[in-house]
């Protein structure tokens, strides 16, 4: 037992932990592919992180920092959660720095400050297959992936334009990595897609519930489908930032009174904090 | 000023610490024991060991208690103690003809060797509720059988099996898998998907088998037998090379005993479906039996064009632990994916009314 | 967790199991999310012969007793059985196409790749992890490494193999999301050669 809590390092056991990376190892090596894993139940609920906080277990060493984002913000309720997870049963070094950290774990967006060489991206993922809304039956969505065979999702996203005049999916927005696999992004917005694109940083995806595991490796083609008539593009906004007066990142609608009152500030509070600094040590 | 609606580690402190005083209580109130959770909650105990997967009464009742007596959430806190325990080996087989009987019923037949023998049960009780039992006090001893009960008990199936008219249940030689060290892939073997069955939730399993007697799913069954007792269980440690006896479990195990027509292949013969729960748990221990059967659908030749006989709605979805934390992380923030969904309705509206 | 003592003759396996596996776990990630980078084996470690205290690594971090490990005639020393045996508790397999693991410690008779398993169309990762024990990492032939992991292009200068090794590699990379991976090691150092990696010689 390394720490006072009485569980191993990382909470999990030594067999788990191999297990899990050798998953991980089969899935940097067959980029979006989904490998299944021997998923474990962790002391927190099914759908609140297993996966991600498994996948990060495995790959967790002594000298690692962590930085826990839900929604793009480190202090949510379940950022702060798994944080605390993480420093009580690995004893390990965390930070809100995007840049200071060697691992994040994120629910639902990538950090607006590029990420770099060496850092590792670990997604919660709550439903990992893409065509899942389109075919619920696992034997028929594998044999899909099997021949790569994803005319119903491009079919799907046409159904969108004729009804609709534009692809009207806008987070969890499928891609195709490395020419090859249709994955799902986990449900980050679509704004964030680009970022995943040929990304210095390892990005590894963890669904506990659903017991998979798929990566794409660094410097790797990551394609958010579209067509030629109507091609990719991510939202935009037509205010600024509120608080440090962004107008390059995501931003979240706060709403401020019920007469209609909104603000908009960005989902990364890291982003958004570190501007400010900037801002008020060059006043 | 933009107060963000987010918790800091201080508020989630205190929320725990507000549900450790609500599980209290009233301090006045003497507080509750594991015994007496154990004691007087026990078929609480035992739902939570057979869909926990642990047997250990003090454990189930230390996680009825912690859960305020909630049957998921208990499920959910042995599972996680469970996952962290050591792996010593399989046990072998248990041996439920050679079970020491508390309660054995058959509706196929009306007198059998053994007899039929009822135990406890709430069946036949009117469902009054019981005011007496409101003020407490020592109930009526239960009389003692003039006689000890006969030394065989055969088990029903087996009964029918020595003369041909059900299907073998043969031993099968290879051990079985397991799904909490490895993830279900379909079709999946019948040892896990009884494994999956009686992890199951029971709410979930008992709607199943309801709808399979209802049309959906036709299985025609009867309750061949229900039996509930203790079972020794053995375990051939690798030096040794011969079973031991490393304790005994209280189960209950219902076979139910379905029709089959027959097919090209296989004779008119009746056809099994198989439960077994942990302690007393006979509702579990028949819903169970009836899905098993159920789920056999596609091996026996028959249509399966029901949601109890699909083999990946119901093995996807029985889990409570699994199913109650994705419908609960709907609580989780979900503002980034809204907002996005929030902009894409209003252009759509903006598009909509351009073009009117 | 404590580390394991070793029984007469046997020589010891990590110093600190739980951060040493780790870290040789991160190492093999490295290389294989950035095929072609030579990583360093980031702790001391003394296998017995003829195994490279790489080689011997990357089997005590990942081997254990669900991954079927196959030996090659090099490797297939009494002193390496009972060392991998009782580190890893693998057991040992005589088909190469049976095992998760395949250990190679003389890379220049080695068996061509598709005598391993590739996996299947439904389920590719159920394939052979080769670790393959090379003379050089630094001397041999340069090959040019692209796809995954690669930004532009990467060398690499690993050898001897066998004359047909590149037919083998191209034919394995071919077969795509089917295939095995290659883990090379020399002495302290380690490389990865996935499926995904494009070799042009």
């Amino acid at each position: 037992m390394t720490h006072a809590t009485g569980y191993n390092f990382a909470y999990l056991d030594e067999q788990t932990k191999r297990m899990i990376r050798r998953a991980i190892l089969k899935a940097v090596a067959i980029p979006g592919y989904q490998v299944p894993f021997g998923s474990r139940e962790m002391p927190l609920p099914y759908g609140w992180g297993t996966g991600g906080i498994q996948v990060t277990a495995a790959v967790i060493g002594a000298d690692d920092t962590l930085k826990v984002i839900d929604q793009g913000a480190d202090d949510t309720t379940n950022a702060v959660s798994i944080r605390r997870f993480f420093a009580r049963t690995a004893g390990i070094a965390t930070t809100e720095r995007t840049e200071a950290a060697t691992i994040i774990q994120t629910r639902h967006r990538i950090p607006e400050t590029p990420l770099a060489e060496g850092q590792i991206l670990v997604y919660q993922v709550p439903i990992p297959e893409p065509l899942r809304w389109l075919e619920p039956r696992e034997t028929e969505t594998r044999k899909m992936h099997a021949l790569a065979d994803y005319g119903v999702m491009h079919v799907k996203l046409y159904e969108d334009i004729a009804r609709f005049g534009r692809i009207a999916t806008t987070y969890d927005y499928p891609v195709l990595v490395n020419g090859r696999y249709l994955m799902r992004p986990s449900p980050i917005p679509k704004f964030d897609n680009p970022k995943m694109h040929m990304s210095p940083a390892l990005q590894l995806f963890g669904a506990g519930r659903e017991k998979r595991i798929y990566a794409v490796p660094p410097y790797t083609a990551v394609k958010s489908l579209d067509f030629d008539d109507h091609p990719f593009e991510v939202q935009a906004w037509d205010q600024a930032c509120a608080l440090c007066g962004a107008t390059d990142s995501f931003l979240d609608e706060v709403v401020t009174d019920d007469k209609g009152g909104r603000m908009y500030v960005c989902s990364d509070t890291d982003y958004c904090g570190r501007r400010r600094e900037a801002q008020e040590a060059a006043q | 000023m933009y107060v963000a609606v987010k918790g800091g580690e201080t508020a989630i402190d205190n929320a725990h610490r507000l549900m450790a005083e609500e599980r209290r209580g009233a301090p006045a109130t003497p507080e509750l024991s594991l015994d007496q959770i154990a004691g007087q909650l026990g078929l609480a105990v035992d739902r939570v060991m057979t869909e926990g997967s642990v047997y250990d009464r003090e454990l189930a009742a230390l996680a009825l208690k912690q859960a305020q007596g909630d049957v998921v959430e208990a499920v959910f806190l042995l599972r996680a103690y469970r996952t962290t325990l050591p792996r010593f080996g399989a046990s072998e087989p248990l041996d439920t003809a050679a079970m020491a009987i508390r309660r054995r019923i058959s509706s196929a037949f009306k007198d059998l060797p053994g007899g039929q023998v009822l135990g406890p049960t709430y069946d036949y009780t009117h469902r009054l509720l019981d005011f007496a039992l409101a003020e407490g006090g020592d109930p009526a001893p239960a009389a003692l059988a003039p006689e000890p009960l006969d030394a065989a008990m055969p088990r029903v199936a087996d009964v029918l099996g020595q003369q041909g008219l059900i299907e073998d249940n043969p031993a099968g030689d290879e051990s079985p898998g397991d799904l909490t060290r490895q993830p279900l892939n379909f079709p999946a073997g019948r040892d896990l998907r009884l494994q999956n069955l009686a992890r199951g939730d029971e709410g979930f399993l008992l709607a199943l088998a309801y709808s399979s007697q209802r049309g959906y799913g036709n299985t025609h069954p009867f309750a061949g037998e229900i039996r509930m007792g203790n079972v020794a269980v053995e375990l051939v440690p690798e030096e040794l090379g011969f079973a031991i006896e490393i304790g005994e479990i209280a189960v209950t195990e219902c076979q139910m005993i379905n029709q089959f027509k027959g097919s090209k292949t296989r004779p008119p013969q009746f056809t099994r479906g198989y439960g077994l729960a942990f302690g007393r748990s006979e509702r579990k221990a028949m819903a169970m039996a009836l899905v098993d059967r159920s789920l056999r659908a596609g091996e026996l030749g028959e249509d399966a064009t029901s949601p109890v006989q699909d083999e990946e709605f119901v093995l996807a979805h029985s889990d409570s632990v699994e199913a109650s934390g994705f419908v609960q992380h709907l609580k989780l923030p979900h503002y980034v994916d809204f907002q996005s969904e929030l902009e894409l309705i209003r252009r759509l509206r903006a598009g909509k009314e351009a073009a009117e | 967790m404590t580390a394991v003592h070793a029984t007469d003759g046997l020589l010891p396996g990590f110093a600190d199991p739980v951060l040493d596996s780790q870290r040789v776990f991160r190492a093999v990630l490295e290389a294989t999310a950035r095929p072609g980078t030579l990583v360093e084996l980031p702790l001391h470690l003394e296998p017995p012969a003829p195994l490279d205290a790489a080689t011997a690594a990357v089997m005590l971090a990942l081997a254990d007793y669900e991954t079927p490990l196959w030996l090659d005639g090099t490797a297939a020393t009494d002193a390496v059985a009972e060392y991998l045996r009782f580190h890893c508790g693998c057991p040992l397999v005589s088909d190469p196409a049976a095992a998760a693991f395949a250990l190679i410690a003389d890379a220049s008779i080695m068996p061509p790749l598709a005598a391993f398993h590739a996996g299947s169309d439904e389920y590719p990762d159920r394939s052979t992890t080769l670790v393959i024990q090379v003379a050089t990492l630094t001397a041999g032939e340069p090959v040019e490494l692209s796809g995954p992991g690669i930004r532009d292009s990467a060398r690499l200068a690993a050898g001897a193999f066998p004359p047909d090794f590149p037919r083998w590699v191209a034919a394995n990379h071919e077969l795509f999301p089917r295939g095995v991976d290659l883990v090379l090691a020399s002495g302290r150092s380690l490389a990865a050669l996935p499926r995904s990696t494009r070799l042009e010689w």
